[in-house]
């Protein structure tokens, strides 16, 4: 084989963004060579683009928050599918993990007593997102990065994994390959933690960046692997829908937790007419009750914009069904209108949502401090993902470790915002120590040969059909419009059977995807790369929400329009069957304990 | 639908040229679109580097019609009407292909600055009490992306290439809010003046006006940290002595 390069670590992590970062980082302080591969630049990452802030019980502004309300807000966000132990672990470590990024240097925004501050948002009971002005990715990401750098991590930028490597049963390394020259690389490993992020790029309107294409969960399905709960697929409610170049690019949760208002083309705030009964105790149900609970009056119920994301994002739905719509299809978003509130209102609105401000004046020449902003959903995160022990993160194969987006449990049915940067830090950190203990007791296995030639053959081969074959990118553009329009916000089985034969015809396409030019730094291959790892997650959301015969979170069937019983007791568990197609498993819901059940009934 | 001209680079380290592409340009379109519009309609091997495609991410800096910029953030209704586009790579770094530059130098000189060192915690859980006007200046600082298009347009790198003596705008940020940082207890001012030889810089301003974040690199940034520089290294006595012609007082570099 030509050009490989051969490395050796305990701990191997693919992706650096949060949780990526922070594995890698507990790893590397448990004493084992640690490698951290990421598909971009270091600090690229994702999490970059997360605006509202992290959730964590610190009760900084609201003394009544513990761990024990952020626990029964996250299940009851979840619809009570998700797995009560990550829960409750997110709960009660998600306090100390941001602490622990202030003694690395980060800065949130204060309370008056010099404490970091918290915000509202939506689903959670309390102010309990610690953030900076709408910039907490960012600051986050820094962070990590910043110290990581100095903990001894061999970082490997601008390299995408292809493969795993197994030995037997367990796991053995990766293959993949570098941007800039087109080398491939062997990486011999212990332990691999998986924290590659999302898959947004399977849909048409998405807030994600091109890198989100379900490398991790598509690694681990091929390596054996079990997949959980990929038919919930959150769309967030608030993407920009104008200029079509921007369509899908993320509007902060923020600003409806500053009192920005979801209005139709008449002018109602819709959201009072739509308030699930689960929810009717803790919602406001008049206009003035909202706006004293955004001003932190602890008295006041939280207006019905901050209800949980996947039913606002199927309320705005309605509406420009409706015909009650803005002009270019989304509904108005508008914070302006609490300049009649607060004195110096637009300097307000500059200080508290600078990022929006400045991503509205620049893409879409609006200025939101006068002006109401047209949003609609867009494709935001996958709640599903790879099946994980809840304590180590280790999943169905031995070894093989995910933390992060790519993995499944914590948020069930439906994600809170705010809970997806909480997630990276409490899971990143317990991914990176356990692999690294199962690095240290199961030292790496030697690699096979023959899977590595396989993995090469496999990617070298677009270059022999070259471009007489398929257009990588017309094949992603029709998976993209087949998953957007038919396997999206409102599903259903007709719909979706539809889906399965497109995709089913787009892997043969897929197969045939020809490139030319040469192997530096070619887009073109990387999406062909890219394509089987799209497929491969597109199939399983699609397989899994064809299975769930009810709707429930960011799964919802018009066919089936109400929750189930039954489902409301069963996950759904993905693995690749022996014959190498795509197997769909009921799994019972992990029960919970007594203690947790009380917690429940407490906050009920 | 109108169209549009572009004029982009095309090539390796071992030379090329601007080609010419056209392409339709649809209401709101950034150069960034363009660009992939025109890899996926002719050119699927045009190389780019790009993420969040919103500002945030800092991954797609390059030269639009000779001026350092995002080009997810570079409007297409803002440029000259009728006039050919020409895109180009980011000059200040080696190039890989086309408009990807290779910008690891940059990583090289952070890991070279003293790490964040905070003083004890002022609470027994672990934290300290900052007041936020106390963080105000250093979370300017902090919402930096890392584009380097400031170190792009630095003449000092640019035009002297000093990359092994000086660390450019984009470092003296980094820097400037460790030191400017309420609770950080480390001292980097002998490294700023002799390692990083900020006094290289003569204040041109350019890397503020390029920045993207509208941080004040030069104002907020770098002249306080050569105040500092000049607080502890050029003293009045010294500097008397220098004029007199006595001692071997150090002298300030300009570019």
């Amino acid at each position: 084989m030509t050009e490989t390069q051969s490395l050796d670590y305990d701990v191997l992590v693919v992706g650096a963004g949060g949780a990526g970062l922070r594995a890698a980082i507990e790893a590397a302080a448990a004493g084992v060579r640690v490698g951290l591969v990421c598909k971009s630049l270091l600090g690229k990452a994702h999490t970059v683009m997360a605006e509202g802030g992290v959730a964590a019980a610190l009760a900084h502004v609201d003394d009544r928050d513990s761990w024990r309300v952020h626990f029964a807000d996250t299940m009851r966000g979840g619809q009570y599918v998700n797995h009560p132990r990550m829960a409750e672990l997110h709960a009660q470590e998600a306090p100390e993990r941001v602490r622990e990024l202030e003694t690395w240097g980060a800065l949130f925004d204060r309370t008056k007593d010099g404490r970091i501050l918290q915000r509202n948002f939506g689903g959670h009971r309390y102010p309990r997102l610690a953030h900076v002005g709408d910039r907490t990715g960012l600051e986050m990401i820094r962070t990590l990065q910043d110290h990581g750098i100095h903990q001894g991590i061999e970082v490997h930028m601008e390299v995408t994994v292809v493969d795993l490597l197994k030995d037997g049963d367990r796991i053995a390394g990766c293959v993949a390959y570098d941007r800039d020259r087109g080398r491939l690389r062997v990486f011999r490993a212990g332990a691999v933690v998986l924290a590659t992020g999302g898959i947004g790029r399977a849909f048409r309107i998405t807030s994600n960046s091109w890198e989100y294409t379900g490398d991790g969960q598509s690694l681990a399905y091929h390596a054996g692997a079990d997949l959980l709960d990929m038919e919930f697929v959150q769309f967030h409610p608030t993407g920009m829908v104008w200029p079509p170049s921007v369509r899908g690019i993320l509007v902060t949760e923020g600003v409806r937790g500053e009192g920005g208002v979801l209005r139709n083309s008449d002018g109602k705030r819709f959201m009072f007419a739509d308030i699930p009964d689960n929810y009717r105790g803790q919602t406001a149900d008049n206009e003035e009750e909202g706006w004293r609970y955004c001003q932190g009056d602890k008295d006041a119920r939280r207006p019905p914009e901050l209800l949980t994301r996947d039913h606002v994002a199927r309320c705005i739905m309605r509406e420009v069904k409706a015909g009650r719509g803005s002009p270019h299809g989304g509904v108005f978003l508008d914070i302006a209108w609490i300049k009649a509130r607060v004195p110096n209102g637009a300097d307000h609105i500059r200080r508290k949502l600078p990022s929006m401000y400045h991503q509205f004046k620049e893409l879409a020449g609006i200025d939101i401090t006068a002006v109401p902003m047209e949003v609609g959903p867009t494709t935001h995160y996958v709640m599903g993902g790879i099946r994980v022990d809840p304590d180590t993160q280790m999943s169905t194969v031995a070894g093989l470790f995910a933390a992060g987006e790519c993995a499944a449990g914590l948020h069930g049915a439906n994600r809170l915002g705010g809970n997806s940067l909480s997630d990276l830090i409490v899971f990143g950190k317990r991914a990176g120590e356990h692999a690294a203990r199962f690095a240290r007791e199961n030292p790496a296995p030697p690699v096979d040969g023959a899977q590595v030639a396989a993995a090469q053959q496999r990617v070298l081969a677009p270059f022999e059909r070259s471009v007489q074959g398929e257009n990588a990118y017309a094949v992603q553009h029709a998976l993209q419009d087949t998953m957007q329009d038919l396997v999206g916000i409102v599903r259903n089985e007709d719909e979706m059977a539809e889906a399965l034969r497109q995709i089913d015809a787009l892997k043969v396409r897929a197969d045939n995807v020809g490139v030319g030019g040469h192997r530096e730094y070619n887009p073109g291959w990387h999406t062909a790369i890219d394509l089987r790892n799209l497929l491969t997650v597109s199939e399983a959301v699609t397989r899994a929400a064809l299975l769930r015969r009810e709707s429930r979170g960011g799964h919802f069937r018009d066919d089936f329009p109400d929750k189930d019983k039954h489902w409301g007791g069963v996950n759904l568990a993905i693995r690749k069957g022996e014959d190498g197609g795509m197997v769909v498993e009921e799994r019972p819901v992990v029960a919970m304990t007594e203690a947790q059940q009380a917690i429940i009934a407490e906050m009920a | 639908m109108a169209q549009a001209t572009f004029q982009i680079f095309r090539g390796d380290s071992k030379g090329g040229a601007l080609q010419t592409y056209t392409t339709d340009v649809g209401e709101g379109m950034v150069a960034l679109d363009c660009v992939h519009q025109i890899q996926a309609e002719s050119a699927p091997d045009l190389a780019v580097r790009w993420n969040c495609k919103a500002g945030k991410c800092g991954s797609c800096s390059a030269e639009v019609n000779g001026r350092p910029r995002l080009l997810c953030m570079t409007r297409m209704a803002d440029l000259p009407e009728g006039e050919p586009v020409r895109i180009e790579p980011m000059h200040t770094f080696p190039l890989l292909r086309d408009l990807v530059t290779d910008v690891s130098w940059n990583y090289g000189v952070k890991k070279k600055i003293a790490k964040f060192a905070p003083r004890k915690p002022d609470a027994a859980d672990g934290s300290w009490r900052m007041q936020q006007e106390d963080i105000d200046r250093v979370q300017e600082f902090r919402k930096c992306i890392e584009c380097y298009l400031c170190q792009d347009v630095c003449h000092v790198l640019r035009d002297h290439a000093k990359h092994d003596e000086f660390a450019g705008p984009r470092f003296f940020v980094y820097t400037a809010a460790l030191e400017m940082h309420p609770i950080d207890t480390g001292d980097r001012i002998d490294a700023v003046k002799d390692e990083q030889n900020i006094g290289y810089c003569n204040i041109t301003k350019c890397c503020t006006t390029v920045c993207p974040e509208g941080i004040t690199i030069t104002d907020n940034a770098i002249i306080p940290l050569k105040e500092r520089v000049a607080d502890k290294h050029y003293d009045p006595l010294l500097w008397l002595a220098r004029k007199l012609g006595i001692g071997d007082g150090e002298t300030g570099a300009g570019a």
